[in-house]
């Protein structure tokens, strides 16, 4: 117990710290690595509650594929960020509001235990008896299983959509040939000592 | 525990198949190249044919996939008609996509995969089905608006739609989360023993929602805002496809939605469909007369035509569904033979677009002008054209049912846009002729004939039909 105490201190206190440090940083290269480590940490979280299979999604889909995406668009393209907090005073009673009525709504959720008297239809088993991943799976490939299929079919035509409207034949494209590189045999290869610092070119006469 | 028997899979046969067909064309395509679009083409006409054949033999009647999918004779009524629209829309899409350039093995796959899209929306039996569906068809959708990516009309109509239509598939999760909160429950069937009498607000504002979102995806005012662009920027043919298909399966969708899970709270959702009906009559009928552009023009049409046909699911009766069932068929034949003139406008192998350049149309080109005349008479409800029997049975529908000022303001915005139709003959029969257009490709004739022959002649099978829609609709309101 006393354990899980201290591992949710310490993953909050980071995950609190290092999305502070997302907001605060002024390089955005870093606010992205603080970013991975904020989601590290509250998969941390997640676990510690219960929902591994959340915690898995959350490293796989947001660290895996949503902050390597920030990143190749942070090094990629050339934002000016100082450009970008100029309007910062400006904005900042909206953002207030905004910070304001999501604290209140926040509020309200703790303080009442429930909206309605409604029943559920299909009360949730106890975490105890059967893990997340394991009830997803179970309901995935039976219940949901035309759902499934058809999300299958959503993603095959995005894929299609993707290569459709940016594929293009380029002419004169050096492309790899593997047979021809196979082929090679000692005689075509040339060795030479590059010296350090001086470039491909530098060992070669 | 659960097996594949339990699935039923035999009641989604058509659509089995066509997601079968697409994955191996895809794969054929893939192979063989751009070269063979036409072979994948009329392979996917092929497959299109199959599934409507699969579709009516042997009636398939209940649910699958553990409640999430329906087959009845409703959903069959809209499968047929939305496999024909979309088989239809292939064919024409040819020669143009070979003549412009952008003859892609992809163009009839996605076509055919929007199409898959829509039947499972037809046949959906649970909000989520419904939304995966929806999204299916759509994301095909946005991608054929965009195909000429190389025109920044075409790439601008393929963003505004695909903007546009996540913002209106976020209303409708939006709408089905409230409904799930409130109910408890995605299931139509379960949605539809429950709900009964009384309404909480919660659940209204969802179906609200829900409302917007469907209203979005059949360019009903006020949320049509994205129809004429779109419409305008498409390629021809994917506009013609746009017009036709994706309208019968969103409305037919609106029909299930409203009139099966929520057919006990008539009373609130009725309000919601007469406003839209009515605002979609009028903007569809005066927006239009300005419009020179015969594209947009087509466009404001189809705004009004769906305000047409919601008139009929406004009554809320079982005559009511018939009469929309009826109104669309005979829609999607009108716009499919319009937009079949409206490709065969080329001069000198250029495209041209506007109004004007019909002029003198029935001296250079005597069929064509004729086949232009009857679709326009039809659109605007003359007899003995087909269009005059839907608009009968949906205003019909509405004074049974003790809607008199809708059925009134149906009529009124009925005249007015008369004026924009019969200009286009007017156009075409008496003012100065210009320089011809292009032969009319052996493809686009046999279109056209065919549906000049359904519009004109349509009435003497009429009785059978009409009996085939009552029966579709008397589907939903069985108990």
């Amino acid at each position: 117990m006393i354990v899980e105490t201290i591992a949710f201190y310490v993953f909050a206190a980071v995950a609190v710290v290092s999305a502070l440090l997302v907001v605060g940083n002024r390089n955005p290269v870093y606010s992205v690595l603080f970013l991975i480590l904020t989601f590290f940490n509250v998969a941390g979280l997640f676990v510690l509650i219960g929902a591994e299979f959340l915690a898995m999604m959350l490293v796989i889909v947001y660290v895996g594929a949503v902050a390597v995406l920030f990143l190749f668009v942070v090094m990629m393209l050339d934002i000016n960020f100082v450009e970008l907090r100029q309007g910062f005073v400006r904005y900042l009673p909206i953002g207030a509001v905004v910070g304001v009525i999501l604290a209140a709504e926040l509020i309200f959720v703790v303080g009442s235990t429930a909206l309605g008297t409604a029943t559920p239809a299909a009360p949730t088993p106890a975490i105890a008896q059967v893990t997340n991943t394991e009830a997803l799976g179970n309901i995935m490939y039976t219940q949901y299983f035309y759902l499934f299929q058809v999300s299958g079919l959503i993603l095959l035509v995005a894929m299609m959509g993707a290569i459709v409207l940016t594929h293009r034949e380029r002419v004169g494209v050096r492309r790899q040939r593997i047979a021809d590189q196979v082929d090679r045999n000692r005689s075509s290869v040339q060795l030479t000592k590059v010296k350090t610092g001086d470039g491909a070119s530098g060992g070669v006469k | 525990m659960n097996s594949f028997i339990d699935l039923n899979l035999g009641l989604a046969r058509p659509e089995i198949f066509l997601a079968i067909a697409a994955l191996a064309l895809l794969v054929i395509g893939v192979s063989l190249g751009d070269r063979h679009t036409r072979l994948i083409a009329w392979a996917s006409v092929a497959a299109l044919v199959i599934a409507i054949v699969l579709a009516i033999s042997d009636k398939a009647d209940g649910l699958a996939f553990h409640g999430l999918f329906i087959a009845d004779d409703f959903a069959c009524y809209a499968k047929v008609l939305s496999f024909g629209a979309a088989a239809l829309a292939i064919i024409m899409s040819l020669d143009y996509a070979e003549r412009e350039g952008m003859a892609r093995f992809e163009l009839p796959l996605l076509m055919l995969m929007a199409t898959l899209g829509m039947s499972l929306m037809i046949s959906a039996n649970d909000l989520i089905s419904l939304y995966v569906g929806l999204e299916l068809q759509s994301l095909a959708l946005y991608v054929v608006a965009a195909i000429k990516r190389d025109t920044i009309k075409s790439t601008e109509a393929g963003l505004k739609y695909f903007v546009l239509g996540a913002l209106s598939s976020g209303m409708l999760l939006y709408g089905s989360s409230l409904i799930y909160g409130f109910t408890g429950s995605t299931s139509f069937s379960v949605l539809a023993a429950t709900l009964t009498g009384d309404a909480g607000l919660g659940l209204i504002v969802g179906i609200v929602f829900l409302c917007a979102g469907l209203a979005f995806k059949i360019s009903a005012v006020p949320f049509h805002m994205w129809t004429p662009d779109v419409y305008e920027g498409a390629p021809t043919p994917i506009t013609a496809f746009f017009a036709a298909a994706p309208k019968v399966a969103a409305i037919t969708l609106f029909a299930r939605v409203l009139v099966g899970p929520f057919g006990d709270l008539v009373g609130q959702w009725q309000q919601i469909i007469v406003f839209i009906s009515i605002a979609s009559m009028i903007l569809g009928a005066v927006a239009a007369i300005g419009q020179k552009n015969i594209k947009r023009l087509m466009a404001y049409s189809s705004i009004g035509n769906v305000g047409f046909a919601l008139v009929g699911l406004a009554s809320g009766t079982q005559e009511g569904v018939s009469g929309l069932l009826i109104y669309m068929a005979i829609y999607v034949v009108m716009t499919t033979g319009t937009f079949a003139v409206i490709l065969a406008m080329r001069r000198r192998g250029e495209a041209v677009e506007q109004i004007s350049d019909l002029a003198g149309l029935s001296r250079s080109q005597p069929g064509l002008a004729w086949a232009l005349a009857i679709f326009m008479f039809s659109m605007a409800g003359i007899p003995p054209f087909a269009g005059f029997f839907g608009k009968w049975f949906v205003f019909l529908a509405a004074i049974q049912a003790g809607l008199n000022v809708l059925a009134v303001i149906g009529v009124l915005a009925s005249v007015v846009s008369a004026f924009y139709y019969i200009r286009i003959i007017k156009v075409m029969f008496f003012d100065q002729p210009t320089e011809a257009f292009d032969r009319v490709t052996p493809t686009l004739r046999i279109v056209l004939i065919a549906t000049v022959f359904v519009i004109s002649l349509g009435f003497i099978a009429g009785s059978p039909f009409f009996d085939l829609s009552a029966n579709a609709a008397s589907v939903l309101f069985a108990e």
